[in-house]
C-alpha cells in the first residue's frame, strides 16, 4: 500500500510542485495519475520510491515512512520505469541491461540468467539479447527499459508515459500486459496523458492540477466530467465524445470503449426492432 | 550528487553594472584578471588580486551565486593545496597556488554569471569570428543546465535500479559512475544530431553575409573598464619586473618523502 499524507514538495528554491496530497493507493490495485504538464505527476511518483523526500507530510509504502528508508531499498518493491529510456541505458547489450539491477541487489548468477531469460521471452526481447540497446528503435529501448524494471519482480510498478513511441499494435500488447500484471497481483500505476488508452484499460484516475489532487475516480465517472476534464486540459476519449452527442438517443455515456459501445448501441438497435 | 556546480556559471538577468556592461569589455577585465593571476607566485599579489574581484562581485548582486561556485570548487582548491605541499613545496607557496586558482575560479564565474550566451554570441561575431564558430559556443554554454538537469534524471533512474552511488571502496565508487556517463554521452549525442537535422532543415548556413538585429556598442564606461584594466594590468607587469615584492615565509614544509621530486 502506498499512502500520502499532506504530501508538500519543492523544489530548494523554487514554488511547491506537489501542495498537500493525501492519497492511498491499495495492494493490486491500477491507477492511472492524469493532469495537464507541470501538475506535478512525475515528481509525485518519485516520491514514492524515496528519490524525492516531502518537504512535509508523508509517504508511507507498506507501512514504512519513506525518510527511515533508502531508494535501494524501497525500489525493491517500487518498481520506476522513467519515461526516456536513454536516461538509463548503457551496457553493451540488453542481456547485460536487465541483468544490472538484479547485481544491484545481489542476486545469484544462476538467478540472475534464469530471470533475465524469462522476461527477455515474456516482453518479446528475446532475439535482442545480444544486441545492443542503443541500436534498437525506440519503441524497443522504451520495452527494454520496461523488462530492466520488471526483471526483479517488484510489488508495486510505476510507468512515465509507457504509451509514448508506441505504435497502434504495441500499445494493445502493452494495454494486455498491463492488465495481466495487474491480475497477478501487482500494483500497477501508469502516468499518461493518454485518454485513449485509459478509456480502453478503465483505471482508477486521479487527476492531478497545479499540485492538488482535482479527481480520484473511476475511469468511467471521470472522463465523461467534461468540466474537471477541461480544468486538466484533457479530452472525452473519443468513443466517450461520440456516446456524449448521441446521448439524446438514450445511449449510454459512460460507455468510453469499444467494446461497452459496442454492447450498448447493438442493445439500443434490437431495442428499436 | 550535488549539481549545484553549475549553477555559478549560469546566468541571471540583473539591472547592474556589471551586468549591463559589454561583453567585450567585462572578457578584456576577466582576462586582465587571469592574466594577472597566472603572472604572480607572490602570496600577497595574489592576495591583492583576489580582494579587487570582490567589489566586482559586489557590484553584480551576486555574492550567494559566486560563493556557490567558490564552495563547488573548494575540493579542487583542497587538492591543489595537499598536492603541492605534499611533493615538496613551501606551505606559502602551496597557498598561493591554491589562491590563483580560486582567483582564476572567480573571474570565470563572475564573467558567466553576468554575460548573457547571446551577448556573447554577439560579442564573438563581432569580433569576426565565424557564426558557425560562435554559435557552437553559444549553444554549448546555453546547454550546460539542460545537461546538468539531463544528469540529475539519469541519476535517478539508476538510482531507482538499486543503483548505489556512495557504496564500495574507491575504485567501486568511480565504477558506480559508468552508468551514469554513458546515457548522458549518448543522448547528449543524439541531441546534438537531432539539432543539427533542425537547423539544417530552417536554413542555418544559407546566407553568408548574416545582418545582425542587435549590434553591440560600447559606451563611456566600458571604455573607461577597458583602460583600468589595461593600467592596472601595465601595473601588475611593472610590479612584476622591477618591484621587490615583500615574502611571506612560514618554515613549514613537508618532510621528503617522495625523494625523487
Amino acid at each position: 500500500m502506498i499512502e500520502t499524507k499532506g504530501l508538500k514538495f519543492a523544489y530548494p528554491g523554487y514554488s511547491e510542485v506537489l501542495r498537500g496530497i493525501d492519497l492511498t493507493i491499495n495492494d493490486r490495485e491500477f491507477v492511472a495519475i492524469m493532469g495537464e504538464n507541470g501538475a506535478g505527476k512525475t515528481t509525485l511518483v518519485k516520491t514514492f520510491n524515496g528519490l524525492l523526500m516531502p518537504t512535509a507530510g508523508t509517504v508511507r509504502v507498506d507501512g514504512v515512512d519513506t525518510r527511515d528508508s533508502s531508494v535501494a531499498r524501497l525500489s525493491r518493491d517500487v518498481g520506476l520505469v522513467f519515461q526516456n529510456p536513454d536516461h538509463q541505458l548503457f551496457s553493451e547489450t540488453v542481456r547485460e541491461e536487465l541483468a544490472f539491477s538484479l547485481r544491484n541487489f545481489g542476486y545469484k548468477e544462476d538467478t540472475i540468467e534464469r530471470r533475465v531469460a524469462t522476461i527477455l521471452e515474456t516482453l518479446d526481447l528475446a532475439r535482442y539479447a545480444e544486441s545492443s540497446p542503443f541500436v534498437l528503435s525506440g519503441g524497443e529501448r522504451k520495452r527494454v527499459a520496461l523488462a530492466a524494471v520488471l526483471v526483479w519482480n517488484p510489488k508495486h510498478i510505476i510507468l512515465d508515459e509507457p504509451t509514448i513511441g508506441q505504435d497502434y499494435q504495441q500499445k494493445d500488447r502493452l494495454r494486455n500486459f498491463i492488465i495481466q500484471l495487474n491480475a497477478q497481483g501487482k500494483t500497477v500505476i501508469i502516468i499518461t496523458h493518454d485518454v485513449e488508452f485509459v478509456a480502453e484499460c478503465k483505471p482508477r484516475i486521479i487527476l492531478l492540477s497545479k499540485g492538488l489532487v482535482i479527481g480520484d475516480r473511476p475511469a468511467e465517472d471521470l472522463l465523461t466530467d467534461g468540466q474537471l476534464l477541461e480544468k486538466a486540459s484533457l479530452t472525452r476519449p473519443q468513443i466517450g465524445q461520440l456516446m456524449h452527442q448521441l446521448r439524446d438517443f438514450g445511449l449510454p455515456e459512460r460507455a468510453i470503449d469499444v467494446y461497452s459501445a459496442e454492447q450498448a448501441i447493438l442493445q439500443a438497435l434490437r431495442r428499436k426492432r | 550528487m550535488s549539481l549545484k556546480v553549475f549553477d555559478g556559471f549560469k546566468f541571471a538577468k540583473l539591472p547592474t553594472p556589471i551586468h549591463m556592461m559589454d561583453p567585450r569589455a567585462k572578457f578584456i577585465m576577466t582576462m586582465g584578471i587571469f592574466a594577472a593571476a597566472l603572472l604572480f607566485t607572490n602570496i600577497y599579489a595574489l592576495i591583492v588580486i583576489f580582494l579587487v574581484q570582490l567589489p566586482i562581485v559586489y557590484a553584480s548582486k551576486s555574492w550567494r551565486k559566486w560563493a556557490g561556485s567558490m564552495r563547488a570548487g573548494l575540493l579542487l582548491a583542497v587538492l591543489i593545496f595537499v598536492m603541492n605541499f605534499v611533493f615538496g613545496s613551501t606551505f606559502v607557496f602551496s597557498a598561493a597556488m591554491t589562491l590563483r586558482f580560486v582567483s582564476l575560479m572567480s573571474a570565470f564565474s563572475l564573467f558567466f554569471m553576468t554575460t548573457s550566451p547571446d551577448d556573447l554570441g554577439l560579442a564573438l561575431e563581432q569580433a569576426h569570428v565565424p557564426y558557425t564558430l560562435s554559435f557552437t559556443f553559444t549553444t554549448a554554454v546555453r546547454l550546460v543546465p539542460t545537461m546538468a538537469l539531463d544528469a540529475q534524471t539519469v541519476i535517478d533512474a539508476q538510482r531507482s535500479r538499486g543503483l548505489e552511488l556512495d557504496k564500495g571502496n574507491f575504485m567501486k565508487r568511480i565504477r558506480n559512475y559508468i552508468p551514469i556517463l554513458i546515457p548522458l554521452i549518448v543522448s547528449a549525442i543524439r541531441r546534438s544530431i537531432e539539432l543539427a537535422e533542425a537547423l539544417e532543415s530552417r536554413g542555418f548556413g544559407a546566407s553568408p553575409n548574416r545582418q545582425p538585429l542587435i549590434v553591440l556598442r560600447m559606451k563611456a564606461t566600458d571604455y573607461i573598464v577597458i583602460v583600468l584594466t589595461a593600467v592596472m594590468f601595465a601595473l601588475a607587469v611593472y610590479v612584476y619586473l622591477y618591484v621587490r615584492l615583500p615574502t611571506l615565509d612560514v618554515p613549514i614544509r613537508m618532510p621528503k618523502i617522495f625523494p625523487w621530486f
